[in-house]
């Protein structure tokens, strides 16, 4: 079991922030972390910009859970967890994770434009061990989509992610494994379920 | 029996319609509305349809409910604007079948034009206003509205944030407890229906009869609730600002408005002489404060804390509530700054960009090398503003492209020294039907030398792909004839009217040029479906650039397509964004650009995942 415990789960609220490049899924990502709230019998509450980038753009969604959730939003500082789907964005978001937090990113790198063009510069891989290092907080990176293509089905990257994060809260992962179960086609669940326990087995 | 969901704001506010025995929707697509109807329709809602703009789909509602039926319209917080002809003048006329306008604002501003606070716009028509403030009442309000409606033969507003509509939380509800769908049918009434201006008098005062009815409603209705905690501070708050607020001050007491105008004088006073201090959270503007002060109540006016305290700008949390408040000592509220850690490194920004194989991007391209001054519109196309397309330069509202260039170019006809340059409005498809059209007509007819680009993409794109009249399809799936753009402007008056494929670079620019030479107005239908809705788009490799013939000279680059980048002075395409269009490299002069299978295996094409 790695991370803290969180016996409290329901006493306390849970924050998550969830983000990436939009086109990753890193919202239905966070539907998943949601729906698994309402199976515990938890309230939940969760919050999403979307509109202006169809693709390529940054999204992040907010999830909270516990006894009884009011804003759907929490400030710098105060999420729990930190799922991110690509490293820039990781860095980007890491103001919002608490010390102590944990945060899980993907090995992936998309560059934005100004990148693309030359203007500005790419952060080098060992700016995110350093900085996460830096601030207390722990940090698990994985290849989720190398794992995805092992299991057999690149898009199965995101379950990858999911069973990473499972791994550090006192939910029983049969729950992730029902959640997960309604949410992806049913021809490609056996690659999901695999790909989640393949992020189970990365965590202590 | 209940059951619980998450919902979103939208898809609760759309049960609630469903579940109160709405009959006709109507909506315009905008964020954060637009998915509202495509819910309503899935639950079940018998009729649903995507209406030209938000004045069509406000009247649509308005005679669904002359004739008795429950009938809504959605919209986002400009739309509103649009509607607010309908929208002031049915607050006279009243209801049949119980009306709902639901608007959503967008706090912070994430997707529009401007930060407007609608609220205004109930005081304003004198029509109530519910203001929910999490999924689970989005659902309950909508279906009191309609009983609202009824009862007090009004329209009603129920008014949205983002953070409301796209916000998702638990839904509890009784699946078997809907509301048949009952339609009356018309009962002529000239006195209520006809608005000449001697009914119209008569029917003011029922209009104002009606606010001090519902002022006495909001006394004891459900819609409001004192929630009493320590007294030494009391908060009045409604919609989002009320989860923030609750959030921030949980020993507090709290006078929770859901029914935001007109206010309950008699709860108001109880709870403003029950607590020592009141703090109005609300984002947006001082709208339940001045409300509150201008009751005049009895109490010094130093019991109250509101704006002065907090913004008018952007979006309200917990934390910042803490803060704000911390700086009253008599309050008892301390405030510690969660540690933030934050790189030292100046991080790349990720702006919103038009799509990989966005048609768009050849249509800017060409403008930029034009040198155009270019009116714009609302759409994903207002990205051609950003650098390296840089080639938009006003956005105002829905369709005023058109008329601001009219504006514009005459102006220009008297500027003391001669402004050569090009001017062109440049406005989507969606958005030409929405506000475009009665600015062609006005530039056909005055012959003004107005250069329209109609991006024709197929479909509402940035509001996430909902059909519109030239799309061949309705919301709930119906065939239907497409409007066609260029009969369209012909038929108006335009006589040098052209269909092109902004992909063919070279023939668009050779073609939009010759029309900027050619006086009087000018229509050209840039043609091509959005990434989104192609079906060719799937079948597509990836654009692969051949290291050993790439020259470095950029040319591809100059696109600002996500998917090209420069590495080790080459050129270089990444698979997994590129679908393809081969856009960025029509004009490479080594012939370095080819597809390849590899590439494209490499970038995953198999389905079915998460």
């Amino acid at each position: 079991m790695g991370g803290e415990s969180f016996d409290g789960a329901l006493d306390r609220v849970t924050n998550f922030l969830v983000a990436g490049v939009g086109g990753q899924g890193a919202l239905l990502a966070s539907d998943i972390i949601a729906d698994v709230a309402l199976e515990a019998s938890l309230d939940v509450k969760k919050s999403e910009i979307h509109g202006m980038a169809q693709r390529a753009g940054s999204v992040f969604s907010h999830v909270r859970w516990g006894k009884k959730v009011y804003a759907p939003v929490f400030d710098e500082g105060e999420a729990d967890y930190l799922l991110v789907f690509e490293v820039l964005e990781a860095l980007r978001w890491q103001p919002t994770l608490k010390k102590g937090g944990v945060a899980i990113v993907n090995r992936q790198k998309i560059f934005p434009v100004a990148v693309a063009n030359g203007a500005q510069a790419y952060p080098d891989e060992g700016v995110l061990q350093a900085e996460f290092a830096a601030a207390g907080q722990r940090l698990v990176v994985l290849d989720a989509e190398k794992i995805a293509q092992e299991v057999g089905n690149i898009r199965v990257a995101n379950s990858v992610l999911v069973g990473v994060l499972s791994k550090f809260l006192d939910l029983p992962a049969d729950i992730w494994r029902d959640v997960l179960a309604r949410r992806v086609p049913p021809r490609a669940l056996n690659e999901n379920l695999t790909a989640f326990e393949r992020g189970r087995e990365l965590v202590e | 029996m209940t059951t619980k969901q998450i919902l979103s704001g939208n898809e609760a506010i759309a049960l609630g319609a469903y579940l109160a025995g709405a009959t006709v929707a109507s909506a315009y697509p905008g964020t954060p509305s637009s998915e509202i109807l495509p819910a309503f329709f899935r639950f079940g809602g018998p009729h649903a349809e995507w209406a030209t703009n938000e004045k069509v789909a406000y009247e649509v509602a308005c005679g669904a409910s002359y004739e008795g039926a429950r009938a809504f319209a959605a919209m986002k917080h400009v739309g509103l604007n649009v509607a607010a002809d309908p929208f002031f003048s049915s607050s006279y006329t009243g209801v049949s079948g119980g009306l709902v306008v639901v608007s959503t604002d967008d706090t912070g501003i994430y997707s529009s034009q401007n930060e407007q606070d609608n609220r205004h716009f109930a005081r304003a028509a004198k029509v109530p206003l519910l203001d929910p403030s999490d999924s689970q009442e989005c659902m309950e309000f909508m279906r009191i509205a309609f009983e609202v409606s009824e009862q007090f033969d009004t329209p009603v507003l129920l008014r949205t944030s983002t953070r409301i509509s796209h916000g998702k939380g638990v839904v509890e509800y009784d699946p078997g407890s809907r509301v048949p769908v009952s339609v009356k049918g018309f009962q002529v009434d000239i006195n209520k229906y006809v608005l000449l201006p001697a009914m119209a008098r008569r029917r003011h005062v029922v209009v104002e009869e009606r606010a001090r009815k519902l002022q006495e409603y909001g006394e004891d209705s459900p819609l409001n609730r004192i929630e009493w905690g320590d007294r030494r501070l009391g908060v009045i708050a409604s919609g989002i600002s009320y989860q923030h607020a609750r959030e921030a001050l949980p020993e507090a007491s709290f006078l929770k408005l859901g029914l935001s105008w007109p206010l309950p004088r008699r709860l108001v006073e109880t709870f403003v002489k029950g607590v020592e201090k009141v703090v109005f959270i609300e984002e947006a503007d001082p709208f339940l404060e001045s409300e509150v002060k201008m009751m005049g109540l009895d109490v010094g006016s130093d019991r109250f804390i509101g704006k002065e305290a907090f913004t008018l700008l952007g979006e309200y949390s917990a934390g910042m509530i803490r803060e704000a408040l911390a700086k009253y000592p008599e309050l008892g509220v301390t405030y510690e700054k969660p540690a933030a850690y934050r790189t030292s490194e100046r991080l790349p920004d990720r702006p919103p960009v038009l799509c990989p194989g966005c048609s768009h991007r050849g249509v800017f391209y060409t403008l930029n090398r034009l040198k155009a001054v270019v009116y714009g519109d609302i759409g994903c196309y207002t990205l051609g503003v950003l650098p390296p397309l840089s080639a938009e330069h006003t956005c105002l509202c829905m369709g005023a492209s058109i008329t601001t260039n009219i504006g514009g170019e005459k102006a220009a006809g008297f500027a003391a020294q001669a402004d050569t340059r090009p001017r062109v409005s440049v406005i989507g498809d969606s958005t030409f039907l929405h506000g475009g059209i009665v600015g062609l007509v006005h530039a056909a007819y005055n012959q003004t030398n107005t250069k329209i680009l109609i991006l024709d993409n197929r479909t509402t794109a940035m509001t996430g792909h909902q059909d519109h009249a030239a799309t061949g399809k309705t919301l709930m799936g119906e065939p239907r004839k497409p409007v066609d753009f260029v009969k369209l402007a012909q038929a108006c008056g335009v006589d040098d009217v052209k269909l092109l494929d902004p992909f063919d670079l070279r023939t668009f620019y050779r073609e939009v040029k010759a029309s900027l030479e050619r006086p009087g107005p000018s229509v050209i239908v840039a043609s091509y479906p959005c990434v989104f809705v192609d079906p060719r788009v799937k079948g597509r490799q990836p654009i692969f650039i051949e290291p050993e013939k790439c020259n470095n000279c950029g040319v591809c680059l100059r696109f600002g397509c996500p998917g090209v980048y420069r590495q080790d002075d080459k050129a270089v395409i990444e698979a997994a964004v590129c679908n393809g269009c081969a856009m960025c490299v029509q004009f490479c002069p080594t012939d370095a650009a080819g597809t390849q299978k590899a590439a494209k295996e490499a970038a995953g094409q198999s389905e079915g995942g998460l």
